[in-house]
């Protein structure tokens, strides 16, 4: 038993080393050393805790034989998931958080004496307020995982679903909650807290279901950001700073990365969170059926395009991912290389189905991260190299959003592959991407198009180096 | 005049949302994937709480309405912490430098 200053000075410090884990995380280098101080951080938090129990009743036990079957889980799916399936498994996560805080909630409402909160039925009006935001928050970011996990596991469809009066509807249940907490103070019922609960699962549900597949980014982030906001307000009702810490931290993170991610693609977070827009099903703008004459090459052309270029830039986008195609990708850089020829890899910032997806995965196959570079630091060099191998991105190459105002992506920051003197587009068919509209680069000159599967090109490229 | 402790952690909330923002910002964009894993399992440090509850039960029953969400929510967080750590471990393990591999 320790006393509760000193249970308060070592939940700072875990804190503390949360923060230094994030810190890590500025190089690849200082990195996996920040991860180390996010586990002893861990381990501390949860080490005091168990020290400031006074009575090891047999209760003790199952915390054991729970942790250890919780982590088992853990490691297991940690060693077996496939990189390419690091989106899913990062929304999957974060509906454990949102689900874990509504349980710690709930527990907390029916003995709130254990947590010095007051008695049943009589709980301190600050705590309950704040074990309704975490419940409430944790239950929408729980449901809104869930599907965002459906539709990206591709077990849901990708495209958006939306009904009339979706908006007014969600804004009625929002304030329905607020509503329902107003009277869960006033009188304490356990009825208005489990339609709280209730209600919040549905709101996570259907704000999620309107957002397309393209717009996962956003989504995965800002569910990143309410697990956060979750565990501050449990945090708060525990009265524990760690928590408190770790929430604001992990909160503010994800909003972050719903900023940038919102950036990358020139739209409001307002305009994503609405939805509608992203899916695959789109009518495409003011129909151009008419067809226009693309060069269609080989993986010959390809390779001797390439063979003979002195600098190539690899542009990798969401299609790499689907067909698996990173490490086929690595081998040919390396024949490349071998050639003489100068290779670097640009990802623009909403590639992909979540922040750094693309990088993961090329780190996966050993490509080393100082060949890989954002879009602000590379996009010059497109007007100097001779070759641009476009593989499975779409939109984020679409001159189009510097061109014209009318399109739905004009001001989008796109990679400026058009200016390198040849394009090589490696895609399955004409057909416009998840923004659903027309690719002009399709048309350009100085493109070839690779009609194939990304991975079977890049191998059959390989044998023709 | 007293003042309320609530308003203490209330300052270490504003004041560790400000932390985030400066230390996210440094976050190099090749690593957001494995910011998100990490965020992911350091938020389940709600374990704490998880922990408390589970201990609601009195000696004769362990077991009781309030430790059972407690113990369930054990298990979640325990996925997530061990799973996310690892998971992150594992990608950057994977990030090198050049040089450093030519095979």
């Amino acid at each position: 038993m320790i006393s509760a200053n000193l249970l308060a000075i070592f939940y700072l410090i875990s804190g503390i080393l949360f923060i230094l884990a994030l810190r890590g995380l500025s190089s690849p280098e200082t990195s996996r050393q920040g991860n180390l101080f996010g586990i002893i951080g861990m381990a501390i938090a949860i080490t005091v805790t168990f020290l400031s129990i006074d009575n090891f009743s047999s209760g003790f036990l199952y915390v054991i034989l729970f942790l250890l079957v919780g982590g088992s889980i853990g490691a297991f799916i940690a060693f077996k998931i496939p990189m390419t399936a690091m989106p899913e498994l990062v929304a999957g996560f974060h509906s454990l958080v949102g689900l874990a805080a509504v349980f710690v909630a709930i527990s907390a409402f029916i003995s709130p004496e254990v947590f010095n909160l007051g008695t049943s039925g009589n709980i301190k009006l600050a705590s309950l307020i704040e074990m309704s935001i975490g419940a409430a928050v944790g239950a929408i970011t729980f449901s809104g995982s869930i599907i965002a996990f459906l539709k990206l596991r591709g077990i849901m469809s990708g495209s958006p679903i939306t009904f009339p009066g979706q908006h007014m509807l969600n804004l009625l249940i929002l304030i329905s909650i607020i509503v329902l907490t107003y009277f869960l103070c006033l009188n304490q019922s356990p009825n208005f807290f489990w339609s709280v609960i209730a209600i919040s699962f549905l709101v996570g549900f259907l704000l999620i279901i309107p957002i397309g597949g393209a717009d996962m980014p956003v989504v995965i982030s800002m569910l990143n950001s309410y697990s956060g906001w979750a565990a501050a307000g449990i945090g708060f009702t525990l009265e524990n700073t760690a928590l408190i810490i770790t929430g604001a931290l992990v909160g503010s993170s994800g909003a972050i990365l719903s900023y940038i991610m919102c950036k990358g693609m020139n739209r409001s977070f307002f305009n994503v969170i609405l939805g509608g827009f992203g899916g695959t099903d789109q009518t495409s703008s003011k129909t151009s059926k008419e067809q226009k004459p693309v060069k269609n090459g080989n993986a010959d052309d390809a390779a001797f395009l390439m063979k003979n270029a002195s600098s190539v830039i690899i542009v990798p986008g969401y299609g790499m991912a689907v067909a698996q195609a990173q490490h086929a990708l690595r081998e040919m850089v390396d024949s490349l290389k071998k050639n003489g020829v100068k290779v670097s890899y640009a990802i623009h910032p909403v590639a992909g189905r979540m922040p750094g997806h693309m990088n993961v995965l090329l780190a996966e196959a050993n490509v080393p991260y100082d060949e890989v570079f954002e879009l602000e630091e590379i996009n010059n060099d497109f007007a100097n190299c001779d070759v641009a191998y476009v593989i499975g991105a779409n939109d984020v190459t679409n001159p189009v959003a510097k061109t014209d105002p009318q399109s739905p992506i004009f001001g989008m920051p796109v990679l400026d592959v058009e200016k390198s003197k040849s394009v090589l587009f490696v895609k399955r068919s004409l057909s416009p991407g998840y923004a659903g509209i027309d690719n002009d680069l399709f048309y350009r000159d100085n493109t070839l198009m690779l009609f194939a599967d990304a991975k079977k090109m890049t191998e059959d490229i390989i044998k023709n180096l | 005049m007293e003042i309320d402790p609530f308003i203490f952690r209330l300052s270490i909330f504003i004041l560790s949302i400000f932390v985030g923002y400066y230390v996210v910002w440094s976050v190099t964009p090749s690593l957001h994937t494995p910011l998100m894993s990490v965020t992911n399992a350091i938020s389940s440090v709600i374990i704490v709480g998880a922990i408390i509850a589970s201990l609601a039960g009195s000696s004769l029953s362990v077991f009781n309405q309030s430790s059972i969400f407690g113990f369930l929510a054990i298990v979640l967080a325990a996925i997530n912490i061990f799973g996310g750590f690892l998971v992150t471990q594992r990608m950057l393990a994977m990030y090198k430098k050049k040089k450093k591999d030519k095979k």
